[in-house]
């Protein structure tokens, strides 16, 4: 059954499709981001498809695997009628990080709405014609989003000044109460690591 | 009743109908008031919620320390609970709860998360209350045992009747590293 949705969806747009993956029941196209909310509008209205449940979208930061357009925006759909599920794709991004503009899927689906921004939120990917793109869960006066793989992963922004005490008293040192500590990983080292405090000398 | 006698000292101990004095320091009178009347504010967000329920519950029943009642307004609080990971958002409001408090106040972190941030290591969570609140008493585990926190509310008490208020930590009863140690001839034993 849900083969041919792909099948469709080739027909439909032919040459926008950019790959198409099947495997244990679940498909995936990888479509151009230029017909990325047409792709959604056909899925939802055509009658043999009728994906009419958003059940999920997000984004995924290519940036340590080199591959050219850096984020891939993922997005779930299910039809409630014929119980068949698609995931469709669509790679956008320069390698700074500029350039991740798609369109918004809110229009053909509300519930796409607090997705959207999370996803600006956490990838800064800018949703064209989303009716209010603001962050959702972090505060407006964070700077730049924290689920880039360029983020350091210790930067913290505090949103009230922390207090002016040096340090935690002699029982506690950096890693106190941690179960693992801050460990290094050679292959990311510089952004794991990157504000890490120093260790206590011995 | 009658005299109770060592070398030092001569205590009577007076029966209820009559009538007598006793001296002590105005700040001992006040502290020992002060440990045993803890109403508690509990700012709680986490799974460390669990521990304190049943620690405020029937079972381990924190009622016997004197730390009974729950007043969900800070301004009629001495004892701020914070059970549980802080995010950077929550930190404002944990500040403003408690200047909301009025002195003397004590504020007892309630697990690692509360204490120091934990594993959420990141740019989400508060690195421990202490970056925004001075904190009292630390008491680690995640989620600490019942038995943890016992121990972290007798060590604020012992605080106050001292007058002291240098920070805290609870220490465990058991040293994991002896039990271990005795844990491994056990196993040694049981092989051999």
């Amino acid at each position: 059954m849900s083969k041919q949705i792909l099948e469709l969806l080739q027909a439909r747009f032919p040459g926008a499709i950019l790959e198409t993956h099947s495997q244990f029941g679940d498909d995936t196209a990888v479509v151009d981001p230029a017909v990325w909310r047409e792709v959604a509008r056909f899925l939802r209205e055509d009658p043999r498809i009728d994906m009419d449940m958003f059940v999920d979208l997000t984004a995924v930061d290519y940036l340590w695997q080199g591959a050219y357009p850096r984020f891939e925006v993922v997005c779930h759909l299910r039809s409630l009628q014929y119980g068949h599920r698609i995931r469709i794709k669509a790679r956008i991004g320069e390698e700074d990080g500029s350039g991740a503009d798609i369109d918004s899927l809110q229009p053909i689906w509300k519930g796409a709405n607090w997705f959207e921004r999370e996803c600006f939120d956490m990838f800064g990917v800018v949703f064209r014609g989303h009716p209010d793109l603001r962050r959702i869960l972090m505060y407006p006066e964070f700077q730049g989003h924290p689920l880039r793989k360029d983020y350091p992963a210790q930067k913290y922004q505090p949103l009230i000044p922390f207090r002016d005490v040096p340090d935690k008293l002699p029982p506690f040192g950096p890693d106190e109460g941690m179960s693992f500590g801050r460990q290094i990983h050679d292959q990311h080292a510089g952004y794991a690591n990157e504000e890490a405090p120093k260790p206590p000398e011995a | 009743m009658g005299e109770m006698k060592n070398d030092a000292t001569t205590v009577r101990v007076l029966e209820g109908s009559e009538t007598g004095f006793a001296t002590t320091r105005i700040d001992a009178l006040l502290g020992w008031a002060r440990k045993y009347s803890l109403f508690q504010y509990p700012f709680i967000t986490a799974c460390c919620a669990m521990e304190f329920m049943s620690f405020s519950g029937p079972r381990f029943d924190m009622a016997r320390f004197g730390a009974e009642a729950p007043r969900f307004s800070p301004r009629q609080a001495d004892l701020l609970w914070v059970v549980g990971t802080i995010s950077q958002r929550q930190a404002p409001v944990l500040k403003r709860i408690y200047e909301q408090m009025a002195d003397p106040k004590y504020v007892l972190a309630f697990g690692t998360c509360a204490s120091c941030g934990g594993f959420y290591d990141n740019y989400t969570t508060l690195p421990g209350i202490d970056k925004v609140v001075p904190c009292d008493i630390y008491v680690p585990g995640c989620p600490p045992r019942p038995e943890a926190v016992i121990d972290g509310l007798l060590l604020l008490q012992d605080k106050i009747a001292r007058g002291d208020r240098t920070p805290a930590v609870v220490k465990p009863r058991i040293d994991p590293v002896k039990k271990g140690e005795e844990l491994l001839q056990l196993h040694r034993k049981g092989n051999g």
